[in-house]
């Protein structure tokens, strides 16, 4: 268990051979039971790396090794898919089947896996997510956060032990969002699923229990969500923003007022300010 | 305006009919339109009624489902009746009116191709009211699927048409979006000749298409990242097994068949 779930060791990704790369040599080490976000703009190629994680590419040099296995060994590719999920931005273009319950079923039916063991896998999937009402629903008629959902039961189904979410909330409604958003962190914290979060929302990196930032295909910053966000001229210059109360904090702070230069959250914001007024 | 496309014509009741395996189904709808052909004559068609009124009880659809499944049929079943009616071969006029004859044989071939093709549509339309397309996928898998030893592709045949019925809502719904969006900016889908509709539909369509291809390639991805690789080595989370049930229809067919024969011969 010492060695890293997942492990990107001087990786490098063109798209053509003599393009520009679109990752360029990263190194990172994701640990089991990690919520990682990817933070980065657009184009900074990190939803290259979502697809290098489970051999959808293959790294033009360097390697991706998921549980010791390297992706650019064809052998391993249907092992590390089914340990390594990913859910894709668009959830209307992940849903194969016209029924909730046979689109769970899709992945287990790939695997080979015998049908009379599918139903408790399913259900328990669909409960995973808080889904099992609508099991015999048809998707188009679903809300983009419970399609979103749907497709996270897929991946659990086949009982992965890590997530990729390839901005999986990048085209839902705020509170379709939330739902996604809350499920990855319960599946983390209940299940132990290592879960690769990419975005570029800044108040959803800052839920996660460490941030990676990518910049025009390098790796530019790691570390816990306050390390990062407390560099607000940093995170600025690779063109990203702070969570809403970090920003906040951080104009406070040039008009003088003492307050933290690490609060993520409005509850951290109200709670410091509370110590203040106590304090003054 | 494109909302209300329907996935088949599914009628969804709870009956045994509805229960039936899909293959057995589909098999018995074959033996059906064999059957519907050995007819010989329009009374032979009675018991062909009987049974079809038999299968549409048992189905729990109601009289009205199944005149509507003829409507589509309504012009082929006029021109069948009046081309038969008046221009019918045979020597026993009827009347005669310029050059327009009625003859005996004419009369009697009209009615006996109408019947025909009333039957064949409202027994193989029990099969689709009574099954969804999914279903009747699957079962159609099933029963090619032998021919994959001559390299017949059945399952990805079979995972073709669940995807084009997964799309169909979806694009609909997309189509509805670029026509709202192109006749908010003045196009017009509705009025003019046959041809400048049809070319008005060209702004709809090139995005339709783009976007349709977009779409595909995502769902490749994702297919992909769910391990599919496949007909091979796959299961399927609804094992089709016939039962008592399929057995009592298929008899019932057995009996429909020896009668219509037993009438052509001697009736």
């Amino acid at each position: 268990m010492n060695q890293a779930h997942i492990s990107l060791q001087n990786l490098c990704y063109a798209y053509e051979e003599g393009a520009p790369l679109a990752v360029d040599s990263v190194s990172l080490d994701i640990r089991r039971g990690e919520f990682v976000a990817l933070l980065g703009h657009n184009g900074s190629g990190k939803s290259t790396i979502a697809k290098l994680l489970n051999g959808l590419y293959t790294p033009t040099s360097g390697k991706v090794l998921v549980s010791g296995m390297d992706t650019a060994d064809d052998r391993n590719t249907w092992e590390i898919r089914k340990r390594c999920g990913m859910v894709f931005q668009n959830p209307d273009n992940q849903i194969v089947a016209t029924v909730v319950r046979e689109d769970v079923a899709f992945g287990l039916e790939n695997l080979g896996v015998p049908s009379e063991r599918m139903p408790r896998l399913i259900d328990d999937a669909l409960r995973a997510v808080n889904m099992l009402e609508f099991a015999d629903r048809a998707p188009h008629l679903l809300s983009g956060g419970q399609k979103q959902r749907i497709a996270i039961a897929g991946i659990l189904a086949m009982q992965p032990e890590a997530i990729v979410l390839d901005e999986a909330t990048a085209m839902l409604d705020p509170s379709g969002r939330q739902e996604v958003l809350e499920t990855a962190l319960r599946l983390n914290r209940e299940r132990g699923v290592t879960v690769v979060w990419i975005t570029h929302f800044m108040e959803e990196a800052a839920r996660a229990s460490r941030v990676a930032v990518m910049y025009k295909g390098s790796l530019v910053m790691d570390g816990s969500p306050r390390e990062i966000f407390s560099q607000v001229e940093k995170i600025r210059r690779f063109r990203l923003d702070v969570p809403p109360m970090t920003r906040l904090s951080a104009m406070l702070r040039e008009r003088g007022v003492g307050l933290r230069a690490d609060i993520l959250t409005a509850e951290e914001m109200l709670e410091e300010v509370r110590a203040l007024a106590h304090k003054a | 305006m494109l909302g209300d496309i329907t996935l088949g014509q599914y009628y969804p009741v709870q009956s045994p009919v509805h229960r039936m395996d899909p293959r057995v189904k589909i098999l018995l709808t074959v033996a059906f339109i064999v059957c519907v052909f050995l007819v010989g004559s329009p009374l032979g068609y009675v018991p062909v009624a009987l049974y079809v009124a038999l299968c549409s009880r048992a189905a729990g659809l109601p009289l009205k489902m199944m005149l509507r499944s003829l409507r589509p049929l309504r012009i082929l079943l006029i021109f069948t009746f009046v081309l038969n009616l008046f221009f019918g071969a045979g020597s026993t006029e009827i009347f005669r009116l310029g050059f327009v004859r009625v003859t005996q044989e004419g009369l009697y071939n009209a009615i006996h191709f109408s019947l025909r093709l009333i039957f064949l549509v409202m027994g193989s339309s029990i099969m689709t009211l009574t099954t969804p397309p999914v279903t009747l996928t699957d079962g159609l898998e099933s029963l090619v699927s032998p021919l994959k030893a001559i390299r017949f592709p059945a399952h990805e045949m079979a995972m073709m048409m669940t995807i084009a019925l997964r799309f169909i809502p979806t694009l609909a719904e997309e189509a509805d979006k670029i026509m709202k969006a192109q006749s908010a900016r003045g196009a017009d889908f509705t009025s003019g000749t046959l041809r400048q509709r049809a070319k008005a539909l060209i702004p709809l369509l090139v995005p339709l298409f783009v976007s349709a291809f977009r779409r595909a390639g995502d769902l490749a991805m994702a297919m992909e990242s769910r391990c599919y690789r496949g007909g091979e080595g796959r299961t399927k989370l609804h094992v089709l097994r016939a039962g008592r049930r399929d057995l009592i229809a298929a008899l019932s067919m057995a009996g429909l068949f020896a009668v219509v024969l037993l009438m052509a011969r001697y009736v």
